[in-house]
């Protein structure tokens, strides 16, 4: 078995998808030579040629909108965005055409575009670079918006997108690009729209996605020695949410934090709350809590380790939650 | 008619646009071309241009003096934000080495009521508002987004997303028309800079659009280094980009971007042409970056290494001494006190970024909203009760 890094994972995911079907194109800035920057890209140029992956001109709109001409014509383009604050160029792209035609032509102008998004935080980077804009494009209708957490689910999920008719928004955590797990490429995948018990326990939920995932399963551990046995859940999929698992655990735990680094307000987190309490109000212990970003811009790197949800923030709502 | 089925990708190509190379069209080139506008030559020649040097009639020794002193100190704190870098001081850097003519000329033509709007590598220009280089490093050194007060400087905060900054300087530039302070020599205008990629941007165009059917007081100033990250102009572009203007309805020009006094000269003309009410204009300082693109980039990947070396027989400060030497006569001293106040400046710099202090922890709650949101403070207050928990444990 391969013992791959998460960009690594993503790289061999495209390629695998590009040996099969001759359609499927890769765009975006950087994306050749310089393998993108942070290499997720690294060797397709030289292996595909410049006409299967595309250095884009410097246009996020165009990005997407030539790719959705590109699906129109029976390719399955998968455009990078260099940064999660750099989709906003291309924003009206994505939410007037890619997410729509579908519906607008009743089935018959499908979308199968994938568009790659690294995101989060914890990195030091400069502004821009680190932002959680998700529920902007789960609250899209059409869309299909997915986030992995490590790289088994990074190897396959990149493939399930890209072979998916629909459009799907694929975040991938930015500060787990380098952690590193074998990747079993003869094992049956997970659904792409599913979640997925990470960890099992009994006493508390924790569900997250993305980059927070490893943190809550860090609090996990390190709540065994109070005694807590706690259960972490993978959301994977952002839209459409897959809330079967959650409420299973919840019914069973009565107790529930959702993590994420996105600000709170009318966020992926909030919806998860909401519909937890509606389907598991019996069995609840305790209000459902968050460990969020801020309801701020941002901040300067100076400032992320405050705003991201840390191991300690989660384990003081774990004592909050189990206080009730 | 073929349909999607019977294509067949083509193999794979490993060109790369070197000089002789054709890509869009367009012929990959470390030459400005015929219509270059060129005041001093890489040798260090003054060289005549009846359209320009009444821009440049007043450049006298003491003058280009000046103009050199500006392009060593911002070259040497330009390269100490590299190396504070380099030792874990900044996040990251965005080196400006090769680009300090394009700059220093473009930022002294400007008039004190004039309007600058950056993207984030003109640190030359930043010094020429006189925005002190250390308002600079919380930026990269991830403290703040820019501690400097726009308005008083005359100069916009730095934007990272690419191409944004040009409908906003044509908005503002549309603002200095309605209010009526274009025409004559007092008027005012606004200069915005972006990169060679920025111009495949959306908001790039429509600001050229805008800017021409409002007759807005606007400066585009395009520095075309020839690199967009990994990607050379012709990946942009499959024209001149100062010839782009003509479709817009402006005058377009390209100017040497390593020669200070020929960036100087254009950009007076160009600002004068705004200013009385002729603008928009579009200069495109043709020059290079001699760094990577940023401190995080590694340029070994996509950059031929003879073009590097083409390029620094163009260095835009070498040109200017060996004029000041050979022609004006200026004695050795004067280097020598610029390259000491250069050294002192740089000192300075990596003083002030070594002692910066490290942000309060409620930092991220400040200036959020003008009214206040009682839900932020909130979650202020929270978070301080949570962080005071901490104290004593
Ligand atoms: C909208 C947007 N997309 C992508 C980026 C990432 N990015 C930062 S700089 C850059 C290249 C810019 O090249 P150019 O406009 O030529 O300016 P230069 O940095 O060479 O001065 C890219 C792609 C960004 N900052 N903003």
């Amino acid at each position: 078995m391969a013992v791959l890094t998460l960009a690594k994972a993503i790289n061999d995911g495209l390629r695998a998808a590009m040996e099969r079907d001759p359609k499927v194109l890769i765009m975006g800035e950087d994306v050749g030579k310089l393998g993108g920057v942070f290499r997720v890209t690294d060797g397709l140029q030289k292996d595909f040629g410049e006409q299967r992956v595309l250095d884009t001109p410097l246009a996020e709109s165009g990005i997407i909108g030539t790719a959705v001409g590109l699906a129109i014509r029976g390719f399955r383009p998968v455009c990078e965005i260099q940064f999660d604050g750099f989709v906003f160029p291309g924003y009206d792209q994505i939410v007037s055409q890619l997410a729509k035609l579908h519906f607008r032509s009743q089935g018959k102008v499908p979308m199968p575009v994938v568009v790659r998004i690294p995101f989060g935080g914890g990195i030091g980077a400069v502004e821009h670079h680190s932002e959680s804009p998700e529920a902007l494009f789960a609250h899209v209708a059409g869309l299909k918006v997915v986030a992995c957490s490590n790289p088994v689910d990074a190897y396959w999920m990149i493939q399930q997108a890209i072979a998916s008719d629909d459009p799907v928004i694929f975040f991938e955590p930015k500060r787990r690009y380098w952690e590193k797990a074998e990747v079993d490429v003869s094992a049956e995948p997970q659904p792409l729209h599913s979640a997925r018990v990470a960890r099992p326990g009994s006493s508390l939920t924790l569900a997250g996605y993305g980059p927070v995932l490893k943190t809550c399963l860090e609090a996990a551990e390190a709540a065994v020695a109070d005694g807590h046995d706690i259960e972490v859940i993978d959301l994977r999929t952002l839209s459409p949410l897959d809330l079967g698992p959650v409420f299973d655990s919840v019914r069973r735990t009565g107790r529930l934090v959702v993590v994420a680094e996105a600000p709170s307000e009318t966020s992926v987190a909030a919806e998860v709350c909401a519909r937890v309490q509606q389907e598991c109000f019996h069995s609840l212990e305790a209000p459902v809590l968050r460990v969020t970003g801020f309801d701020t811009p941002y901040p300067p790197s100076k400032c992320e380790e405050d705003y991201l949800p840390d191991l300690d923030r989660v384990l003081d709502a774990v004592d909050r939650s189990m206080g009730w | 008619m073929s349909t999607p089925q019977d294509w067949t990708p083509p193999t794979s190509t490993d060109s790369h646009p070197g000089h002789d190379h054709v890509v869009a069209g367009l012929k990959g080139t470390d030459e400005g071309g015929a219509d270059l506008v060129q005041l001093l030559t890489p040798e260090g020649e003054r060289v005549p241009d009846p359209r320009f040097d009444a821009y440049a009639a007043d450049v006298d020794v003491e003058m280009l003096k000046n103009l050199y002193r500006d392009l060593v100190l911002v070259r040497r704190f330009d390269r100490e934000g590299n190396a504070l870098q380099r030792q874990g001081q900044l996040g990251i850097w965005v080196p400006l080495l090769g680009q300090e003519a394009a700059q220093i000329g473009a930022g002294r033509a400007m008039a004190p009521q004039d309007m600058a709007f950056p993207s984030y590598r003109e640190h030359g220009v930043a010094w020429t508002r006189g925005v002190d280089p250390t308002d600079l490093l919380g930026i990269f050194r991830g403290t703040d987004h820019g501690s400097w007060d726009p308005k008083a400087a005359g100069f916009h905060l730095y934007t990272i997303v690419i191409g944004n900054q040009c409908l906003n300087a044509t908005g503002y530039a549309m603002g200095q028309k309605f209010e009526g302070r274009v025409g004559g020599d007092d008027g005012e205008a606004t200069i915005c800079f972006f990169g060679d990629g920025a111009t495949s941007q959306g908001d790039v165009h429509e600001g050229f659009v805008w800017a021409a059917v409002y007759d807005a007081p606007v400066v585009f100033y395009c520095q075309n280094n020839q690199w967009a990250i990994s990607e050379p102009t012709e990946r942009q572009t499959r024209v001149p980009l100062y010839k782009r203007a003509q479709g817009y309805g402006f005058d377009g020009i390209r100017v040497d971007g390593n020669d200070v006094i020929a960036c100087l000269a254009v950009t007076r003309w160009a600002l004068e042409e705004c200013r009385t009410g002729n603008g928009p204009v579009l200069v495109e300082a043709f020059t290079y970056r001699m760094d990577a693109h940023t401190t995080s980039d590694d340029p070994t990947r996509y950059r031929l290494a003879d073009e590097l070396e083409l390029w620094k027989l163009k260095d835009p400060i070498e040109r200017v001494r060996v004029h000041l030497v050979r022609s004006l006569g200026v004695e050795p001293e004067f280097f020598d006190g610029v390259q000491a106040e250069a050294d002192a400046l740089a000192a300075r710099f990596r003083q002030h970024c070594v002692d910066m202090p490290a942000p309060a922890p409620d930092r991220m709650f400040s200036q959020v909203y003008a009214e206040g949101s009682p839900a932020v403070d909130a979650q202020r207050e929270a978070f301080l009760a949570y962080h005071a928990s901490f104290e004593g444990v």
